[in-house]
């Protein structure tokens, strides 16, 4: 390493130090603004500038905090929402994906579902939540059809165009070889379509998490969307906040686990 | 044995789409012989591409036939390969897995036709590379590598749709080059598409002009040199090159304008 940086040119010296100036400085600047966020946050509310009543306030979010850990329930709620979410992501995705090729291999069934699709996509899902707690009882399995109704047809749209958009040419290829519809499929069209499937998985993420916490609202007694509509209800801001900021969490790391998969899989391939 | 291998008898395609019919072929007659090397030579879009399709079988034809050997072209036949105007490696595959594709797809991956690869790969310089994606060869490489991936099957003709469009020029009189030396020690019989003249005129023993669309015979020449060794580009040296190049460019620019 140490050799290598002495053969570059003052030019190339200079512009490495100029981008890892920005990497340390744009890192710096970030953390800044979260700490000084909190900070006038918990100063204003000392002072009396707002009312830490309907604000609540970081130090009142960590109290609240560590009683939530004391009663032993922190990690019971956490580990409930993220459970309905991961399913709901999982059996999202293999579903969406399965009707996508169902509807990729036969163009009649695809004509014919979609006036359907659209109107699914288009309708508001919450509007099912009173039909599901009603059909499947209020519980997690309620919250996970939720996450279900508005991750999948996303899905299987989102799957479907990509099919669809696969090259014409590269089917031809395999076609002037006589294959028959099932080998075009897994000799083209799923590997080809590997990192589009993925990015779809980035929305369903996101999806997943909007239907749990909505289902949450709507039926549970336990979860991060109880306890913020819990709190909502008792007019207690710190339990609100704390679990606004720990779902944010719970997601961000969720995410970030789907672009982790996404470098290791496409990242085999160049290696 | 009958020295014709491919009998293209009256073909027509009409395209149907719901804005209307495209007549793209009417009344198509060729043959073609025993390691013979064929060009369609015609304007862009004059449905020569249409042609290659319905010899390979990948399309029907709306009137006519065509014959490979005795049997009539009803499906895609193993005596035929197709290259099309790019490589298309699939870039999640090796060289070695993209070039055992046909095998694979046809369920003919035996340990002989394996040992056939290998020597394709051997005496066409790939083998050291059979285990990189294509995205690490050059244009040229990956050029080869899609020829050997069509012979890997051991088709007895090749139909080149336009093979070589993709490339740069420079690379592209290389990889003419390269690629005819190929066909000629394979001994395999093949069509090109291409609009090209000069490329049609380099490479082949007889070439077929066709009108624009709908694509009729116009003329068929004979390309003959006196090079003793005859490859694309010493043909181009030929003092009958240009002959031949003014004689079919007229042909096909009266046409244009016609």
């Amino acid at each position: 390493m140490s050799k290598d940086e002495k053969n570059l040119s003052p030019e190339r010296k200079a512009y490495l130090k100029k981008v890892r100036f920005l990497n340390t400085a744009t890192w710096i600047v970030r953390v800044l603004i979260l700490v000084m966020f909190f900070t006038v946050w918990e100063i204003a509310a000392n002072l009396k500038l707002i009312d830490s009543f309907v604000t609540s306030q970081p130090s009142r979010m960590v109290r609240t905090l560590v009683n939530l850990y004391n009663n032993g329930d922190l990690f019971r709620h956490i580990f409930l929402t993220c459970i309905e979410t991961v399913a709901g992501f999982i059996i999202g995705t293999i579903l969406g994906t399965l009707v996508a090729v169902i509807l990729w291999w036969s163009k009649f069934a695809s004509r014919v579902l979609e006036p359907y699709l659209v109107v699914l996509n288009s309708l508001p899902k919450v509007a099912l939540g009173p039909i599901f707690i009603i059909w499947i009882g209020a519980g997690p399995a309620s919250i996970i059809a939720m996450a279900l109704a508005i991750s999948l047809i996303v899905t299987i749209l989102e799957v479907l165009n990509a099919f669809l958009q696969t090259d014409e040419d590269k089917i031809k290829l395999v076609e002037t070889f006589g294959a028959n519809r099932l080998q075009v499929f897994t000799k083209v069209v799923f590997p080809s379509n590997i990192p589009a499937m993925i990015n779809a998985l980035k929305v369903n993420v996101g999806l997943s998490w909007v239907g749990v916490i909505t289902g949450e609202f709507l039926v549970s007694r336990a979860g991060l969307g109880y306890l913020i509509v819990y709190g909502g209800q008792v007019f207690q801001l710190d339990l609100v906040m704390t679990s606004v900021i720990i779902l944010a969490l719970a997601a961000a790391l969720m995410y970030q686990g789907v672009v982790w998969l996404q470098k290791r899989l496409t990242g085999e391939q160049i290696s | 044995m009958n020295k014709e291998i491919v009998n293209v008898i009256g073909v027509g395609m009409k395209y149907q789409s719901p804005n209307g019919e495209i007549n793209a072929v009417e009344d198509v007659s060729f043959s073609v012989e025993r390691g013979e090397f064929v060009s369609l030579v015609g304007p862009s879009g004059c449905g020569k591409s249409t042609l290659l399709s319905i010899i390979s079988g990948l399309i029907k034809p709306t009137g006519g036939k065509v014959f490979i050997g005795d049997e009539e072209v009803v499906k895609t036949s193993h005596k035929v390969g197709y290259m099309l105007q790019k490589d298309y490696l699939f870039d999640w595959r090796t060289i070695y897995q993209n070039v055992i594709l046909g095998l694979e797809i046809r369920k003919q991956l035996t340990p002989e036709k394996k040992a056939y690869v290998m020597d394709l790969l051997k005496t066409y310089g790939l083998y050291d590379f059979k285990d990189k994606y294509p995205r690490q060869l050059s244009g040229g490489m990956r050029q080869r590598a899609a020829l050997i991936r069509t012979l890997a099957t051991s088709p007895e003709i090749l139909l080149l749709d336009e093979a070589f469009s993709a490339l740069d020029y420079q690379t592209r009189l290389a990889v003419t080059e390269d690629i005819y030396s190929i066909i000629k020690s394979e001994n395999k019989t093949a069509i090109m598409v291409t609009h090209d003249i000069s490329e049609s005129i380099s490479m082949s023993d007889r070439v077929i002009v066709l009108s624009k669309r709908p694509a009729r015979v116009n003329s068929i020449h004979d390309i003959k040199f006196d090079c003793p060794v005859r490859t694309p580009l010493k043909c181009r040296e030929a003092p009958n090159f240009r002959e031949y190049f003014n004689t079919i460019w007229k042909e096909l620019d009266v046409h244009v304008e016609g």
